[in-house]
């Protein structure tokens, strides 16, 4: 297997061939981001379609001083933005029904599991249910692990307003999640 | 100091992204229902990382498109760049043809009003 900087080096000096590469490693990854972020998979095709084509005409101007993978969730956090704005969306609709996930890493990783304790569903559903601002901040921070200043670039918000998004989308978060537990053990 | 006046904080302090002054870090670090409150988005936090390696199945074809798409980007750009350099090609032409011409006839003055000076 080629190693991924080959393929970038290749890429940037115009190999189409690398870049199809790069896209067929890393395509699961950011359609579930583009899912995550759009609520649905047609929006999310497209946005990842158009992240792809942004990232061929920009890969030259990748430096390498980050991973590839979050040089894309940044394009695509982007594509997302824009594609939201467009549509101009009030509600997210829920994933589709044969939209289950497809690699359940997390399995393989009991003890990360049992210290969670928390049931990975109703972490995904709380976070479906978010508004698409609130979500895509959390999204962006809590599962992707971008810092605070990339997601306000990208979202193009200033940086207290994505701190104030997150905060709230937490918050939501935390209800949703513990008040769910608590009424199932109830029942 | 009351669990109310800083639960607010809890969300941006699981992370630091929420700084607070001494007084408050000691009542937090003191309050029983802080601490279980702070646990709570401790978890919350670590579920949502477990999710980044949950990933979500494409819709066969996604990527069959996306690689099409690239590729049709791809010719697009070749097409351009053909077109461009046959229109600097027509237009390297024309501005040769016309410093020719330019050349030519200034020769044809230059010609001409020696011809009036030697017949003067």
């Amino acid at each position: 297997m080629v190693d991924e900087t080959e393929l970038i080096h290749a890429a940037q000096h115009g190999d189409r061939d690398a870049f199809d590469e790069l896209v067929r490693r890393t395509y699961v990854d950011l359609f579930t981001l583009a899912v995550r972020l759009t609520g649905n998979e047609e929006d999310a095709r497209d946005v990842v379609q158009d992240a792809y084509l942004r990232a061929w005409k920009g890969i030259g101007k990748f430096r390498g001083d980050a991973q590839l993978s979050t040089w894309l969730y940044r394009i695509t956090a982007n594509c997302a933005s824009t594609h939201l704005s467009r549509r101009r969306r009030t509600r997210t609709e829920p994933l589709l029904p044969g939209l289950e996930p497809a690699d359940v890493r997390h399995e393989s990783q009991p003890e990360a599991m049992a210290e969670t304790n928390l049931d990975l569903a109703v972490i995904a559903r709380a976070v479906d249910e978010l508004p698409p601002k609130l979500r895509a901040v959390v999204v962006l921070r809590d599962v992707y692990g971008l810092p605070h200043e990339a997601i306000a670039e990208e979202l193009g918000i200033s940086l207290s307003a994505a701190k104030v998004r997150l905060h709230r989308a937490r918050k939501r978060l935390r209800d949703a999640v513990f008040e769910e537990k608590r009424s199932s053990r109830a029942v | 100091m009351r669990y109310e006046d800083v639960a607010d904080l809890l969300p941006g302090l699981v992370d630091g992204t929420v700084e607070v002054d001494d007084r408050t870090r000691a009542f937090i670090d003191s309050d029983l229902r802080c601490q279980a409150e702070l646990a709570r988005y401790r978890r919350l936090l670590r579920g949502l990382g477990t999710l980044r390696t949950t990933y979500l199945e494409p819709a066969p074809g996604g990527l069959a498109q996306t690689l099409n798409a690239l590729a049709a980007e791809g010719e697009r750009r070749v097409a351009r760049g053909i077109l461009s350099g046959r229109r600097a090609v027509v237009a390297g032409a024309a501005l040769g043809g016309a410093a020719v011409a330019g050349a030519a006839t200034a020769a044809l003055i230059a010609a001409r009003s020696r011809r009036r000076l030697l017949a003067g």
